[in-house]
């Protein structure tokens, strides 16, 4: 298996977690990965970028070639639209369309919703909305990680336990907020999918 | 990590001790030690240093100890240590020592993009420049066992993309046993008078074409033949897997990756033999291509970074390689994937900004409503997240250079007849760089006033310890600062009208005049609160 993902956000959502977790799993499943992330200046609430790379075989280059990702993993609408280039004509698309607005040029919402409709594979739903629901609006990247579950040969069992894994040290109620937030993210992206096969 | 691969390397090599000062993309090689417990069982020095020159001589003691040492820094820390640097090519090295660089290709968190390969050759130092976190790893001892063999500091150049990338590798299980003390055989090397220096320097251009034919054959400047011989490919460090990936069953020209330098010259005079012409892919800037204009025939045709076929500045990647390929044979125009979609026009740039509840914030605030009151105010910033303060929606700096340069700049400017002029610097900046320029002032009196916006950490690079924390203004009064022109106040928004007071006082006041001003870093705060539990009023 061969998956390229392009992971997006602004910085302090939690998109590093999202791609450490995904590093965990494929470890636990004997995948080779390579992850690149982003740090310093950017991580100050400016656009935040990671690759990650998980395949049977070997990975050459930290970075994806366009027109090769996968998936798009975003956390922020403008910012999954940010990557379009990168996305494989098969490739989907998996964002928050919760639009995270701390500059003053934000193009409307409204367009960008447009432009996420012209993309054949997408899901888009209010993720922060959903977390705040299920588990605290700070899970929000875990409902995300939920929806892209579904693309990634990792089984969500091995997922899960990387969740644990990784948040093991804040606590149980820590850890049992972020599985609810993925399942409810898993189960939200299931409708998306069977829309799509329709 | 990269960072972290390279890390662990050296603890396995048997390292005794690990300086530097944080600077990104550099900055987890010191707290991957700092957190690892072999380290600390075997008491492996890594606390960070007060700059990169201080935390340099610090390792070369080490390593004249006869103990293995690495210190770490990012590129433009190799300029603040480079009078140690390029004077520990003349001492050389007895116990193993590493110079982790991290270079910062497209500028990700940086003031330019300088190479330090250059460094190394201008010092007499090799350079290894590990292409992937595996090489990473093994050149920690493969770059200790150089440095012990011909006696001389060894540079590691990372890159942002290796520094910052994580891959699974494979690590010793058994680390080495640490050298135990030893002084140098030659003594008379470590003491640079011109007697001595003359007589090293002769040596030391011997070291380095010594240290050519160890380049020659080395297991990491590597020949992979190719049937098409119209090309030959000599590419560098983590550019070779943008090649490998673009030609994942072998590439079709013969090509030599190097890694290890000086470069080795008659390998590569072998392939410019065997192929018609020759393209150099090599992230940073073109010191390759440059250095075959001496080395291989001059009708040789070479492609690379001087001649445009490859992009100039910025960092290499997969697509820029591939580019720069199809521009000299069309025909691999082929291998390019076919993109669903263009980018994407409505999306816009969102740069990075100061967090909410930092003290930064309420420092430029106050001392932009003071200075709309004064037409020529100019305001000198420095290096950390206060140079945030240039962006909107405060747009408060008018220059930033290096480290320490705000109290400086606004020194000369003063001296220039600006005023007011004035200096905003972080705290870990001012130990870094700022405390000789603040002598200067104090001396001069200078008409400036100096904001230390203290936010008890090195905060740009993560939260590292900064050295000066408890003690700025023992710092200043030590240095001459008289008491009646230091001021202390703590940059919250309910001291708005107090800092805007004292701001405008001091910019009144003629001579020098320095205000601390104070507020735990929000990042840190948030982490020493989930470390401590909740704060209670205090």
């Amino acid at each position: 298996m061969k998956t390229d993902i392009i992971l997006a956000g602004v910085g302090g959502q939690g998109i590093l977690s999202v791609a450490t977790i995904l590093g965990v799993a494929a470890l636990k499943e004997g995948l080779n990965i390579k992850q690149a992330e982003v740090h310093g200046m950017s991580q100050r609430g400016g656009d935040v970028q990671s690759t990650l790379r998980i395949s049977s075989g070997p990975i050459h280059s930290d970075l994806v070639p366009s027109g090769k990702a996968d998936l798009i993993v975003s956390l922020e609408p403008m910012e999954a639209l940010r990557y379009l280039p990168a996305l494989s004509r098969e490739g989907w698309i998996v964002t928050s369309s919760a639009p995270f607005i701390n500059i003053s040029n934000y193009p409307e919402i409204q367009e960008i919703e447009k432009e996420l409709e012209k993309a054949k594979n997408v899901i888009a739903f209010d993720m922060e909305e959903m977390a705040k629901e299920v588990a605290s609006p700070r899970s929000s990247n875990m409902v995300l990680l939920g929806a892209a579950s579904h693309f990634i040969d990792i089984s969500s069992k091995i997922i899960e336990d990387a969740i644990i894994n990784v948040f093991s040290s804040k606590g149980e109620t820590i850890v049992d907020s972020n599985l609810k937030a993925f399942r409810a993210g898993r189960e939200k992206a299931e409708h998306f999918i069977s829309k799509q096969q329709h | 990590m990269g960072d972290e691969a390279f890390a662990l390397g050296a603890i396995n090599a048997g390292m005794s001790g690990a300086y530097g000062y944080p600077g990104t993309p550099s900055t987890e090689i010191m707290e991957f030690i700092q957190a690892n417990t072999l380290a600390k069982e075997r008491g492996i020095h890594s606390h960070w240093s007060s700059n990169e020159k201080t935390a340099y001589e610090e390792a070369l003691g080490m390593s004249y100890a006869g103990k293995r040492s690495i210190v770490t820094m990012k590129h433009v820390g190799l300029n603040a240590s480079a009078d140690a640097f390029v004077n520990s090519g003349m001492t050389g090295a007895n116990g193993g020592m590493l110079v982790a660089v991290a270079d910062d290709p497209s500028m990700h968190s940086s003031q330019n993009e300088q190479d330090s390969r250059f460094y190394g050759e201008f010092a007499f130092i090799p350079v290894l420049e590990p292409s992937n976190q595996q090489e990473a790893y093994d050149m920690a001892e493969y770059g200790f066992r150089l440095s012990e063999k011909f006696e001389i500091p060894v540079i590691i150049r990372f890159v942002t993309r290796l520094s910052h990338s994580r891959a699974t590798i494979e690590v010793d299980t058994e680390a080495i046993t640490e050298n135990s003390i030893h002084f140098p055989k030659d003594g008379k090397r470590w003491v640079l008078m011109p007697g001595n220096s003359r007589k090293r320097y002769k040596e030391l251009i011997d070291v380095y074409d010594r240290l050519e034919h160890d380049s020659e054959k080395s297991p990491y400047n590597v020949y992979t033949p190719g049937p098409d011989h119209s090309l030959g490919i000599i590419i560098s460090g983590i550019a070779a897997n943008y090649l490998n990936e673009l030609f994942p069953d072998g590439c079709p020209y013969p090509t030599i990756k190097i890694s290890q330098y000086p470069l080795p010259k008659a390998m590569l005079r072998k392939l410019a033999d065997e192929c018609q012409e020759i393209l150099v892919i090599e992230e940073g800037q073109p010191y390759i291509e440059k250095a075959l204009r001496g080395v291989l025939e001059p009708q040789t045709k070479i492609y690379g970074k001087l001649d445009g076929s490859l992009i100039r500045t910025g960092e290499l990647n997969p697509d820029r390689v591939l580019e720069c390929l199809i521009k000299i044979r069309p025909e691999l125009d082929t291998i390019k994937a076919q993109a669903i979609r263009e980018a994407c026009d409505i999306t816009v740039a969102r740069p990075p900004s100061l967090c909410k509840g930092c003290g930064h914030r309420d420092v430029y605030q106050a001392l932009n409503e003071v200075l709309e009151g004064y037409e020529d105010a100019r305001v000198f910033g420095d290096i950390g997240c206060y140079t945030l303060g240039y962006l909107a929606p405060f747009k408060a700096l008018h220059t930033v250079l290096d480290m320490g340069a705000s109290i400086t700049m606004a020194k000369g400017a003063s001296e220039a007849g600006v005023h007011p002029a004035v200096a905003v610097i972080g705290d870990s900046t001012f130990t870094h760089s700022g405390l000789s320029g603040l002598l200067d002032a104090v001396n001069e009196n200078s008409n400036i006033l100096v904001i230390i916006s203290d936010n008890l950490t090195t905060g740009m690079t993560g939260g590292q310890d900064s050295q000066g924390t408890g003690k700025i203004e023992e710092i200043c009064l030590g240095l001459g600062v008289d008491p009646d022109s230091l001021h202390t106040v703590d940059s919250l928004p309910k001291n708005h009208d107090d800092m805007k007071r004292l701001f405008k006082q001091a910019i009144d006041h003629r001579g020098l005049q320095v205000v601390v001003s104070r507020r735990e870093c929000i990042q840190t705060a948030r982490r020493h609160g989930a470390h401590r539990g909740p704060k209670t009023a205090g």
